[in-house]
């Protein structure tokens, strides 16, 4: 993971409107609403957060798949958002996306050496006969057998089909894969094959990964950062464990302590959110966590809180981030494990990425 | 509820423009010479020039079409070449003919149409359904017209019971009116029957697999009060709005059923045109349908969220 | 997963052909189908009289060994003309059903991917198109075209494109949001080749079934248009004149009145029978 931007929004907001003809009054959503990012070069970047928080329109704003009502996504120093037609496509070959429902994502009219061909024929000028190798020889690496490839999509299973669309995602050589929740549709058991998969083929293609998901066992699993988002905003901006250990946004708390834990004596009191899911459609004034958050105060009320650094790696938008209260350490429930045990992690943690650190050129 | 009939109004105005256009648009497909059309037989040709003066036909088309328009929208569809009657006038003789026809068949195809949807869906997958099912699709396959030639052998020519043809007014006699009108209601309510079966059945099969339909077995209510009472009355729904849309069927079917048994009405009116080549017309008439058509519809809608009482609120 | 991913499952091509081979009513609409098609296209080469040979000694008679469903006002021998009708009603119905096609899919598609104006224009003009009913369509159209087969055929299969763009553009309107379409342009992907090789190939199937139900329709208003004259000018035959002049001899002939309509019932009932057969193939939610 290094240090430089790979992709950057500045300002992303994406509105949409509900019809109003006549008689009726427009609805705006404001799914995403002003979101200033960085993606580093070689990380897993997770973005979570409820449904409805605007993490999937994020996602295909990034490929710029749907236009940005407002703001810029730099993508290797390039504006997207400026790019004709012609110049977008020949960019699409870097960044490519996985989508959450394996049943829907492939065209169930073609085969998978169709659909896995098919950004070759798009993006590169290789013979019918090169094709045909470099597919079989991305399906292999995926875990699936090349001879399958004149099937189609109906006759492979859940976590196969997710295979494929990872061995399309990759087929072209991009630096930057996008999974709109990619396991979240799958069995449990296949859930663990496809996140090794990916984190293989991340190490392998020096990928940068950014995940969409709700799961936090697989987050934290997988990601170097994590993005928590509410209501089409960036609410905290973190490191995997510095978020995990020391969340710093109400939400972010609620979140995390809402895992359930399967150590009985590990249960904890759990603030439960006061309030409904405020529609996208009607936010509170001032934070939009307001009605919902255990620590309101006053400036929550009024004032919008903005997404500034709490320390050099964690950026969190709460007006009271600074506050004891905020601050109180969270026993770490998603594990359950007890201090001793939580040093002996530390130290392997620490033994590994040594390990990694030197093992690598 | 207001709103949305206004709106649906309001969306009802561009579409007759359009028909509007492609009506005026049908006598452009003629070859030749336009005026010849309006001039029948006369030849001579300051006749012509003035005829052409008359109907703008040397002005650009946009303001032919706006002249034509404005004359539609004073009731002034043109005249007859044969009769020499306005349009509208002749159109206000034979319509009310076909409503009579048109209101018998329906009679016809309700009282067909809908107890054999009903059974064939609380009957599904017995025999009773299977004939019924047969029986429709016959209904929807013959050719109307052969289904009256084919009446008219039995009944008119082989058993006399009922008159072949002809026309009589039921002010005047309404026994022997509605002797005329017998076989022609049946020809034509026979194929709405079809149609009106087949959606019943599918409205009634949805209706009954419902949640509500369980309880209310549950309950122990009798059968057929289950039946009539819950599920029928909301399976009518989509029935009734369909009734309003069958309009257009039947206009189709009385052009052939009208001219089979020579009934003076609005379909017979079309055929004659066609062949005396009475364009204006043709054009009146075909103006006509689309605008009752869509008059229809609108009514269909409007009636569809004034009866669902789910609808109300949303709009 | 997605209804259209579900039903798309289900839809299998071997699942459906083996539905459709089943449904007992649908192959045996499709039997008839075949038959009157086989005779259609062999009519040339069969030992029957031309249909158009007059015999005024032979006129009126009812069936007999010569004259397998007997002969016409002018001596003409009902099963030829009967097996030559074949070839306009049929020919009718493929060819209007075809001009529907080749104009309303393409529009439908236009209409349903790009949405926006196209759309708003395009939807308009197909309601104004729908006000109508189709019959009176294509009898209008026939009107002021001119009476033959080939005005006829026009006539109807225009009358039947708005059925066809509504019907795709609704299909296209639900495909185009489904992930695989999105999916395919991610890749980069451009607007053709998504239209080519994502929206027509999974749309197709309500498509072919509306077709083979609008054959059925047309071959009744070729019928139609022949009995009120604006179709297959006389002499040549078709069941629709040949209905209209029978109606002036039932009390003397009335084979002649009969068998054309067996004739027209049977081909549109295959038709239908295939029509419905392949309709419940092709989507099992269907009852």
């Amino acid at each position: 993971m290094t240090n430089e931007a790979i992709l950057e929004t500045q300002g992303l907001e994406k509105r949409f409107h509900t019809d109003g003809g006549l008689f009726r009054r427009e609805k705006v959503i404001h799914a995403v609403n002003g979101v200033s990012l960085k993606v580093l070069r070689g990380e897993t970047l997770a973005i979570v957060g409820e449904s409805g928080c605007g993490k999937s329109t994020l996602a295909r704003l990034l490929l710029r798949l749907i236009e940005p009502s407002a703001g810029r996504i730099v993508y290797d120093g390039q504006d997207l958002t400026a790019l004709t037609p012609q110049a977008m496509r020949a960019i699409r070959a870097e960044m490519q996306i996985v989508f959450q429902d394996p049943f829907s994502s492939l065209n169930p009219r073609m085969t998978v050496a169709a659909i896995v061909g098919e950004p070759l024929q798009v993006h590169t000028t290789l013979t019918p006969a090169a094709r045909r190798d470099r597919v079989a020889e991305i399906l292999e690496r995926v875990g699936l057998r090349p001879d399958m490839a004149n099937r189609f999509p109906h006759e492979f299973s859940g976590g196969q089909r997710q295979r494929v669309a990872i061995a399309r995602g990759l087929v072209v050589g991009p630096k930057l894969l996008i999974g709109d929740e990619p396991v979240s549709a799958l069995d449990v058991s296949v859930q663990a094959q496809i996140v090794n998969l990916l984190e293989d083929l991340k190490s392998e293609f020096g990928l940068t990964l950014i995940m969409i998901a709700h799961d936090l066992a697989v987050i934290r699993h997988m990601s170097d950062r994590v993005a928590v988002m509410y209501l089409g905003e960036v609410v905290e901006l973190a490191t995997t464990e510095d978020l995990f250990r020391n969340p710093r946004h109400p939400y972010t708390k609620a979140l995390l302590q809402s895992v359930p834990v399967p150590v009985p004596g590990r249960r904890v009191a759990r603030p439960v959110l006061k309030g409904d899911l405020t529609s996208p459609a009607n936010p509170p004034p001032g934070c939009k966590f307001h009605l919902r958050c255990p620590l309101v105060a006053d400036p929550c009320r009024q004032l919008h809180p903005a997404l500034v650094a709490a320390t050099a790696d964690h950026a969190v938008a709460c007006h009271l981030h600074d506050s004891l209260a905020a601050n109180a350490p969270v026993a770490d429930p998603a594990l359950g494990r007890s201090a001793a045990a939580d040093q002996r992690f530390e130290l392997w943690r620490t033994h590994s990425a040594a390990k990694a650190q030197g093992a690598a050129p | 509820m207001l709103g949305y009939i206004l709106r649906r109004i309001l969306i009802a105005i561009p579409t007759l423009l359009l028909v509007s256009i492609f009506v005026f648009g049908l006598q452009k497909l003629l070859p030749g010479d336009p005026v010849l059309a309006l001039a029948g037989e006369e030849r001579d040709p300051e006749v012509l020039a003035f005829l052409r003066e008359k109907y703008r036909l040397n002005d650009p088309v946009i303001e032919q079409y706006m002249f034509w328009l404005g004359g539609v929208l004073r009731g002034d569809l043109g005249v007859s070449i044969r009769t020499n009657q306005p349009v509208t006038e002749l159109i206000g003789e034979k319509l009310p003919v076909t409503i009579q026809l048109a209101i018998m068949s329906m009679f016809v195809a309700i009282i067909i149409g809908v107890p054999m949807g009903i059974v064939s869906a609380v009957r599904k997958g017995t025999w009773l359904d299977y004939v019924a099912n047969i029986v429709a699709l016959s209904g929807l396959s013959i050719p109307n017209f052969w289904l009256g030639i084919m009446l008219i052998l039995l009944i008119s020519v082989n058993l006399g019971w009922l008159p072949a043809s002809g026309y009589v007014n039921p002010w005047d006699d309404p026994w022997r009116s509605f002797q005329t009108m017998l076989m022609p209601a049946f020809v034509l309510g026979t194929s709405l029957a079809a149609t009106l079966m087949r959606h019943t059945r599918s409205a009634m099969l949805g209706v009954l697999q419902t949640d509500y339909i369980r309880t209310a077995r549950a309950k122990g209510l009798r059968e057929r009060r289950v039946i009539l009472r819950h599920a029928f009355r909301n399976a009518v729904l989509p029935v009734i709005t369909l009734t309003a849309l069958l309009f257009g069927e039947m206009l189709a079917g009385a052009v052939l059923t009208e001219q089979i048994f020579s009934i003076p009405g609005f379909g017979k009116l079309i055929v004659d045109a066609v062949f005396n080549r009475d364009y204006a017309v043709v054009q009146g008439v075909v103006l006509c349908t689309a605008v009752g058509f869509i008059g229809m519809n609108l009514v269909a809608d409007v009636l569809y969220v004034v009866l669902n009482p789910r609808m109300r609120g949303a709009t | 997963m997605t209804d259209l991913a579900q039903s798309a499952l289900r839809r299998s091509p071997s699942r459906s052909w083996g539905k459709l081979r089943a449904n007992r009513g649908a192959m045996v609409g499709a039997a008839i189908v075949v038959v009157f098609v086989v005779l259609a296209v062999l009519a040339p080469l069969l030992p029957i009289t031309e249909p158009t040979v007059t015999d005024w000694a032979a006129i009126r008679k009812p069936p007999s060994a010569t004259a397998w469903l007997g002969t016409d006002e002018l001596g003409r021998d009902l099963l030829s003309r009967m097996i030559w009708g074949a070839r306009a009603s049929l020919m009718a119905g493929v060819i209007s059903v075809a001009i529907a096609l080749a104009v309303g899919v393409p529009i439908g598609v236009l209409a349903g991917y790009f949405g926006g104006w196209t759309d708003q224009i395009i939807s308009r003009a197909t309601d104004a198109l729908l006000a109508m009913p189709f019959l009176i369509l294509a009898i209008a159209l026939a009107a002021f075209l001119g009476p033959s087969l080939t005005n006829a055929m026009i006539a109807i299969g225009l009358s039947a494109v708005p059925i066809f763009i509504r019907l795709t553009r609704g299909q296209v309107l639900a495909v185009k949001v489904e992930d695989y379409v999105e999916g395919a342009r991610a890749v980069g992907l451009g607007h053709m080749r998504i239209m080519q090789r994502y929206i027509l190939p999974n749309v197709f199937a309500p498509i072919l079934v509306q077709a083979t139900l609008t054959i059925a329709s047309a071959i009744i208003a070729e019928a139609s248009l022949s009995f009120l004259g604006l179709g297959q000018q006389p002499p040549a035959p078709s069941w629709g004149s040949m209905l209209n002049t029978a109606k002036s001899f039932l009390e003397q002939a009335p084979w002649l009145a009969i068998w054309p309509g067996v004739a027209i019932f049977l081909v549109v009932i295959g038709f239908n029978l295939f029509g419905d057969g392949l309709r419940d193939a092709l989507d099992p939610r269907e009852n």
